[in-house]
């Protein structure tokens, strides 16, 4: 078995032209990983310009209504840019620096990862490209514009479905035409070794400080963590800190989009097999013949038709649950938490709540469930009025 | 039949077509004419929906062949259909998940049955290659390996253990024509030489008739991929007598 595996899952497929790239980059990462004074400054930039710790809220309107389950919000979308994606990109980029890169590039999908990158791009001095699916840059015009604003260049990408995993593909290919003064972003713990460990401990910071505080407020664990999963940054970073706390719950909550009996869906470990995609082995949605479905869900944020290689592996040995949610489920939980905490959770977030709305009033009182709120939900509000009947534009 | 045939005595040039680009029927018609033309070994790509080596010409190329319904059982079929008639090596072209999907050991099983000599995997390095080249051994297939420009020290690793041929990819990026290759391709070369028997090929860029002689002057024979795909987009159904001039065009020039 090759690096990076998970179980049977991740490794390197890629093109021969990248090998030395990832290699060189896993052995900055090994270095800078415990370099004191690369760590001093990534936690300077959490601190002073990302906004952490981010707060552990308790939700105590939710709780009541639910009546069940006490709640707790991880507050990731109080983050800079609004999301937990600043946490792996300041990470990401701060390493590129060191290496003597001077050019990112990135894919994005609702565009969340793609501003994180070009915002931390801008700070750092960095030249940054970005790969969105054309669908996707139509979707999200003003996050297309807050990325020009903060200096990127936008390249829509025509090829394929036209969303995140063309923009993956496309970014890919671009990193194998110019490699020597560029580094590639990758959002989300996917792709090959070392990326999905390299994201994971970047994203890791999420579950140190849930731990911590969670001690402090209630001197004890929560019960179960959750989070949303499409490629499954936020929900590793969220889980990763209590994987070998085997009373702490796991649970990811996938797109069903239309539902996972329908075409229209990417819940990945719900519908999808074993398969080689995007450098790493792991499960994706696709036909008998191994060709990549299209997918949807309304969130475009999990609308890929794969999952990062850990999860695949904290699935097949049952330490964390995957679950599907609907769009419909998804909206509904978008507008309940907006009513009652006053929190516009991303689209992408509300998937989690969504699941905790469903098993939190079944649960005794005395229990503790954590949901990682990965982004803000201000993005999403047209597309949600759109979905009500509402035309309205941004 | 053996992929070293492609290079006995001489320089060899290996043309490669999308299967199922525009329809079956044609693809079974080119790899015909293609041999007639001149070509050494044919390279049979099996679309795949998302395929990140490719530039835009062969991507069209795979997005056309699966709207029109190509799957990988239906290239089996062909296969079987002409391969009595074809007295080249053919090698499939395709990625990881075509083959791991359909069941590794069975994919290559009924390669290996229908007349296949080699497999190409531009998404598994060296690295990830033990996965499909100790099955392809057992069936007697060569996992063909490819050398970047990007390789360096890798170079000895991975020709000491390749097979077949060694493809070397010509320049950084993806497939698709280049109006100028790099100078270095030659030392590169040279370098895999001197750690492999076996040949070498050079591909990626290549289109026209000079380009294809400076390339298998400094190799043992070129690759054309994209300049092919092209006309047969240009001319669909109709491609196949521009197909073979081309080709004919291209192995009188090397």
């Amino acid at each position: 078995m090759s690096k990076g595996r998970f179980g049977e899952h991740g490794g390197q497929y890629i093109p021969e032209t990248l090998m030395n790239a990832v290699i060189e980059l896993e052995e900055a990462y090994e270095h800078y990983k415990n370099d004191k004074e690369f760590n001093d400054e990534l936690t300077t930039l959490f601190n002073e310009y990302a906004g952490r710790p981010s707060l552990l809220y308790y939700a105590e309107k939710m709780t009541k209504d639910l009546n069940g389950a006490k709640i707790y919000l991880k507050r990731e979308d109080l983050n800079h840019t609004g999301s937990h994606k600043i946490n792996n990109v300041l990470g990401q980029i701060l390493l590129a620096k060191k290496m003597g890169k001077t050019r990112v590039i990135a894919e994005t999908g609702a565009g969340q990862h793609g501003v994180a990158c070009a915002t931390a791009a801008a700070l750092m001095g960095m030249e940054c490209e970005v790969f969105m699916g054309r669908e996707d840059t139509e979707r999200q015009a003003l996050n297309v514009y807050r990325m020009r604003l903060l200096g990127a260049n936008v390249h829509p990408v025509d090829s394929g479905t036209a969303t995140l995993k063309d923009a993956v593909s496309e970014t890919m290919r671009e990193w194998t035409r110019r490699l020597s003064d560029t580094h590639y972003v990758l959002g989300s713990v996917m792709g090959p070794h070392p990326f999905p460990t390299i994201v994971r401990d970047f994203q890791s910071v999420i579950s140190k400080e849930i731990k911590e505080q969670c001690l402090a407020k209630e001197g004890r664990l929560p019960d179960v963590v959750m989070a949303c999963v499409g490629g499954g940054s936020n929900a590793i970073g969220a889980f990763y800190n209590f994987i070998d706390d085997s009373s702490v719950k796991l649970i990811g909550c996938e797109a069903a989009g239309r539902g996972i009996d329908t075409f229209e869906t990417a819940a990945t470990i719900s519908t999808g097999s074993s398969g080689i995609f995007h450098g790493m082995k792991s499960y994706f949605c696709q036909d008998e013949y191994g060709q990549i479905a299209p997918v949807y869900s309304i969130s475009a944020g999990l609308d890929y038709p794969g999952i990062g290689p850990e999860h695949a592996y904290l699935h097949d040995i049952g330490r964390a649950e995957y679950v599907a949610v609907t769009d419909d489920e998804a909206v509904n939980a978008f507008e309940y938490l907006s009513k009652t905490e006053g929190i516009i959770p991303a689209i992408e977030s509300a998937h989690a709540v969504a699941h905790a709305i469903k098993i939190a009033p079944n649960m005794s009182k005395d229990k503790i469930i954590v949901i990682n709120i990965s982004g803000r939900g201000d993005k999403d509000c047209a597309a949600i009025a759109r979905y009500r009947g509402e035309n309205i534009s941004e | 039949m053996k992929i070293s045939d492609a290079f006995n005595n001489k320089k060899a040039f290996i043309a490669f077509i999308t299967c199922g680009d525009p329809d079956i029927e044609t693809t079974e018609k080119l790899i015909l004419e293609i041999e007639r033309g001149g070509a050494d070994l044919i390279e049979l790509g099996i679309p795949f929906s998302d395929p990140t080596a490719e530039g835009p010409v062969i991507q069209a190329a795979n997005e056309r062949a699966l709207k029109n319904g190509i799957t990988t059982d239906k290239i089996f079929n062909m296969v079987r259909r002409i391969r009595d008639k074809v007295n080249i090596p053919l090698v499939f072209m395709t990625y990881a998940n075509v083959i791991y999907s359909y069941g590794t050991d069975r994919f290559l099983k009924t390669a290996a049955e229908t007349g296949i000599n080699g497999i190409i995997l531009p998404d598994v390095p060296f690295e990830e290659k033990s996965e499909f080249s100790v099955v392809c051994e057992k069936y007697g297939l060569d996992f063909i390996s490819l050398i970047a420009p990007t390789s360096k020290n890798r170079i000895e690793t991975i020709a000491r253990e390749a097979s077949g041929f060694v493809y070397c990819v010509s320049s950084l990026g993806v497939t698709g024509v280049r109006n100028s290759i790099s100078a270095n391709v030659a030392d590169i070369v040279k370098h895999i030489k001197s750690a492999t028997n076996i040949p070498v090929a050079i591909g990626f860029g290549i289109s026209t008739p000079a380009q294809a002689h400076d390339m298998a002057s400094c190799s043992d024979g070129i690759i054309i991929g994209s300049a092919i795909v092209k006309i047969v987009e240009k001319y669909g159904r109709d491609c196949i007598p521009h197909v073979y001039d081309y080709v004919k065009e291209i192995k009188q020039a090397i």
